[in-house]
């Protein structure tokens, strides 16, 4: 294993050819297995694996304040302390939760419907295809903005539009339990293009074979979709919501625009992912913020081993 | 099977209403980047207004946009390339030798949340007094894009037939040598698919420039908060803002469709 640690840096495209019988490029050819992946496994093992041990060592220590003060062992103490703070760290568990369940729930069934009504191609399919890629492609800081102005309670567009049909000015990003719903609903507009990529990829990936059968067996649309399209389709589900599910346990880029620090005077926005942030770069307060990071990416595994293991049985 | 005349008109409306529904707030940031912030508090004034590119004026002089245009285009671009050069030859030896249990330590990155390594990375960094300048934020943006690239590239070489390579080494090249004239040239959209995505995740990276940046080398998504004060916003010069960060990302996303859907769902379909 000696190459992992002497990895070499260079490209392929950078190593001097050499004749082939030479010594360097026999050893090079043989151990190419190697020679390949070791960069990238040294540089993964440098700047991820031993930060996130640190981490894990940060979370049995008092380490706050300056990075260069010293700090002290305390073991688990870190650890009671949050699992029993029911002040800010299970209110951001339930925030967590509850912002991944509903987004995930509404993006999938969103991203199914407008799939399936892109699956067979017409007319004007491009521009659809346009405005799908657009909010995806787009800064989701620079989202995050563009929706403080259209939900802002006095010159917002969102307002306007109400009082148009007649209901009355919504608070919005500045409610104290209207702000969660709309992150929601930004971070759903946002990724709702996502998932209809994904599972218009896996739509136009199945065979027209079982549809036909089914047709000719005089199914119904909703039968033909409930028995044929969905079961065939599951495994690219699976992925469309493992793939968003991680990215909406970590949703940080529009809470911290629309709500800045703290998710909000309140903490109205704030999940595991911007209260750790807090905890670390607001307070310095590494070692409980280090623990908060342990549990949620425990949280994170977790729900990636359930979703993997249900694809599993759902494939067989 | 051509769908039935009730269904085209039902899909007509929904899909429009999705396509408005997707692009109005995007053309309504625009516009309000147009307007005087006499203009924006004028509800009368929504769709009718005198177009005035003051707001974009205050944000390429006033608020040092050029300089941060710079430094996000230089990040992403060395981020991007670097990430390439690890991750292309790794994504290989994965695919190949089916080293599963190293690509799952890759792919990890993907999974761990981002403020875990910049606890650590801010330790060591800012007692190396390298916080602040490019090196650290470039390293950091390939946490983002180098598991992205091996992710990408590593279906795409699961997808190339081998043959060709076996036919090379028959012809007397080298395996190193297969893989530079064979398969790399075969592999160039795989490569453009997986560059250009890990461009764009890496423009719109917010949190390690966040922590990581300092006032000269913030990129463009820390730099919009500029116009975001504490007592009130400057809401022309905040949609510019947003606007400059978004607009060329969405141009460039236009002009390579192709590439970002394919890079996007990549490995989704094989289940």
């Amino acid at each position: 294993m000696s190459t992992v640690t002497t990895p070499d840096t260079r490209s392929p495209e950078a190593r001097p050819a050499l004749p082939d019988g030479s010594a360097w490029s026999r050893w090079a050819n043989a151990h190419r297995k190697w020679l390949f992946a070791a960069p990238a496994m040294a540089f993964v093992a440098v700047l991820i694996v031993f930060p996130v041990a640190w981490t894990g060592y940060l979370s049995l220590t008092d380490a706050e304040g300056s990075v260069r003060a010293e700090s002290e062992f305390i073991g688990v103490r870190n650890y009671l302390d949050v699992l029993t703070d029911t002040d800010r760290f299970w209110p951001a568990v339930w925030r967590t939760v509850a912002f991944t369940g509903v987004v995930l729930l509404f993006e999938v069934v969103l991203g199914m419907a407008i799939a399936l009504l892109l699956w067979r191609p017409f007319r004007g399919e491009r521009w659809v295809r346009v405005a799908i890629l657009l909010p995806l492609v787009a800064t989701p800081v620079a989202v995050g903005m563009m929706w403080r102005l259209i939900f802002d309670p006095n010159i917002g567009m969102a307002n306007q539009l109400l009082g148009w049909v007649g209901i009355g000015p919504q608070p919005w990003l500045s409610g104290q339990h209207s702000a969660l719903p709309t992150t929601m609903f930004i971070d759903i507009w946002q990724w709702t293009p996502m998932v209809v990529l994904i599972l218009l990829a896996g739509l136009t990936s199945l065979s027209d074979e079982p549809q036909e059968a089914a047709l000719i067996d005089g199914a119904s649309t909703w039968q033909r979709f409930r028995h044929v399209t969905l079961p065939l389709l599951m495994p690219t589900v699976v992925v469309a919501i493992l793939l968003r599910g991680i990215d909406a346990l970590k949703t940080f880029d529009i809470l911290y625009a629309t709500k800045g620090r703290g998710g909000g005077s309140f903490h109205e926005v704030e999940t595991l992912n911007v209260y750790a942030y807090g905890l670390s770069f607001d307070y310095n307060d590494y070692g409980v913020s280090s623990t908060v990071l342990i549990i949620f990416f425990l949280i994170i595994i977790g729900v990636m081993w359930a979703l993997t293991y249900r694809k599993k049985g759902l494939q067989r | 099977m051509r769908p039935s005349r009730s269904f085209r008109i039902f899909r007509t409306v929904a899909l429009a209403v999705v396509v408005i529904g997707l692009l109005a707030p995007l053309l309504w940031m625009i516009l309000a980047s147009l307007k005087t912030n006499v203009d924006i508090y004028d509800s009368g004034k929504a769709f009718v207004f005198s177009p005035t590119l003051d707001n974009y004026a205050n944000v390429l002089q006033r608020a040092n946009y050029v300089q941060f245009i710079g430094n996000s285009l230089w990040v992403a671009f060395a981020a991007t390339v670097l990430s390439l050069i690890l991750g292309v030859p790794a994504a290989y030896s994965m695919s190949r030798f089916t080293m599963r249990r190293s690509a799952l330590v890759v792919l990890m990155a993907r999974v761990i949340p981002g403020v875990s390594l910049l606890v650590p990375w801010y330790y060591v960094f800012s007692n190396l007094r390298m916080v602040g300048g490019f090196t650290v934020l470039i390293l950091s943006h390939m946490f983002v894009s180098l598991p992205l690239i091996v992710y990408i590239m590593m279906g795409y070489f699961d997808g190339l037939p081998t043959e060709l390579e076996e036919a090379a080494l028959v012809d007397g090249l080298t395996h190193i040598g297969a893989f530079r004239r064979i398969t790399m040239p075969l592999s160039v959209p795989g490569i453009a698919t997986a560059g250009i995505l890990s461009f764009i995740f890496s423009w719109n990276n917010f949190m390690f420039a966040l922590v990581l940046s300092g006032a000269d080398t913030k990129t463009l998504p820390v730099a919009i908060f500029d116009f975001v004060g504490y007592a009130s916003i400057d809401w022309g010069g905040l949609m510019a803002a947003a606007t400059v960060v978004t607009l060329p990302i969405m141009v460039i996303a236009l002009f390579v469709q192709k590439y970002v859907v394919s890079g996007l769902t990549a490995g989704a379909t094989k289940g």
